[in-house]
């Protein structure tokens, strides 16, 4: 009789280190000091997370910004099991946001209750309280205190369902 | 060349602070491994210090550890022998550079050992010998690890020089 067949754990992991260049080595400090930059285009638009060249002439990019703390969810997907290693632990919303002053949109994730999240919803950037200039500096995005920014949110919702 | 300290400098709330240059990001993959019947039997057969392999019916080559076909026929393989604990060294490296979650101290030798009568090298720790003199061609044995034999290769703690001549090459050449 054959023995039973065997079965373990098995975790590959890398753990790479890359440096970050000037463009996202400054966004990356930015988000340590709680500041989220733009790179300023040669079309004028501003592009966050930045580009470190310029999508139009590929030229280097070397104009940022600072950006606000609100923004515009401009579209979404409902996570109802999240993973481990995820930003959170409860279903959230995987989110694109457009911060106030930017042109284009940011991928993070949204705390807020399901029935709450939709395209051209306010939301607010949520600091994680140990920042070490990464990505997870910004623990997550949650719903705007007092929603509305007149002017911003019609031109996403003209899009939403 | 524009640095970040460069780019912060003309920004009011950030000129001046401690800029970031490197950024660690782990990219982690963590499956459930099965390694079915054929080296599930390979597997449990490590702890009683036994090597099992299998043969093909056609080709006739040996396979350790053994995957229940041969990959060059694609039929099954049927027949199962046990191979001795000596081999020779087909090729080897020296690595510097310490693996993440590995405790073996850094330089070690990592080899293909053709077991005696395999058709395929087993990946084995060469020990107990400078680095200098580990070479193709080395009559090497097996050191069991005492305190870890169970299911794993880790049972085989690493392989020592026999202290044999050399093997004729003719022996190890098609199995390089
Ligand atoms: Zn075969």
């Amino acid at each position: 009789m054959p023995p039973e067949v065997l079965s373990a754990p098995l975790i590959v992991e890398f753990p790479f280190t890359r440096s970050t260049g000037p463009v996202l080595g400054a966004f990356l400090t930015g988000l340590r000091e709680r500041v989220v930059l733009g790179a300023r285009g040669s079309d004028g638009r501003v592009l966050c997370p930045p580009a470190e060249y310029d999508p139009v002439t590929a030229e280097e990019l070397t104009e940022l910004v600072p950006l606000g703390q609100l923004g515009t969810v401009t579209t979404w997907a409902w996570n109802e099991r999240p993973r481990p290693y995820q930003p959170l632990d409860t279903p959230f919303a995987w989110v694109l946001v457009r911060l106030d002053g930017a042109d284009t949109a940011l991928l993070h994730a949204l705390d807020a209750p399901r029935h709450a999240v939709r395209t051209g919803m306010r939301v607010a950037i949520r600091w994680a309280d140990e920042r070490s200039g990464a990505i997870t500096d910004i623990a997550c995005f949650e719903p705007a205190p007092n929603a509305g920014a007149p002017g911003d949110s019609h031109r996403a919702e003209g899009s939403a369902a | 060349m524009t640095t970040a300290a460069e780019l912060l400098a003309g920004i009011p709330e950030l000129a001046g602070v401690e800029p970031v240059t490197r950024v660690t990001i782990p990219a982690r993959l963590e499956y459930t491994y099965s390694p079915g019947s054929a080296q599930t039997r390979f597997l449990t057969a490590l702890p009683d210090k036994r090597l099992l392999a299998e043969r093909c019916p056609r080709c006739t080559r040996v396979y350790v550890p053994p995957r229940g076909a041969c990959p060059t026929c694609g039929i099954a393989a049927t027949e199962q022998l046990e191979l001795p604990h000596t081999g020779t060294v087909t090729t080897f490296c020296i690595v510097n550079i310490a693996a993440k979650g590995l405790d073996v101290e850094v330089p070690y030798c990592y080899a293909y050992v053709l077991l005696d009568g395999a058709n395929v090298g087993l990946h084995a720790r060469i020990g107990d010998t400078p680095y200098a003199d580990v070479r193709i061609g080395q009559r090497v044995e097996a050191v069991w690890n005492e305190q870890r034999l169970g299911p794993s290769l880790a049972s085989i703690s690493h392989f020592r020089p026999t202290g044999e001549p050399d093997a004729d090459p003719e022996s190890y050449r098609r199995w390089m």
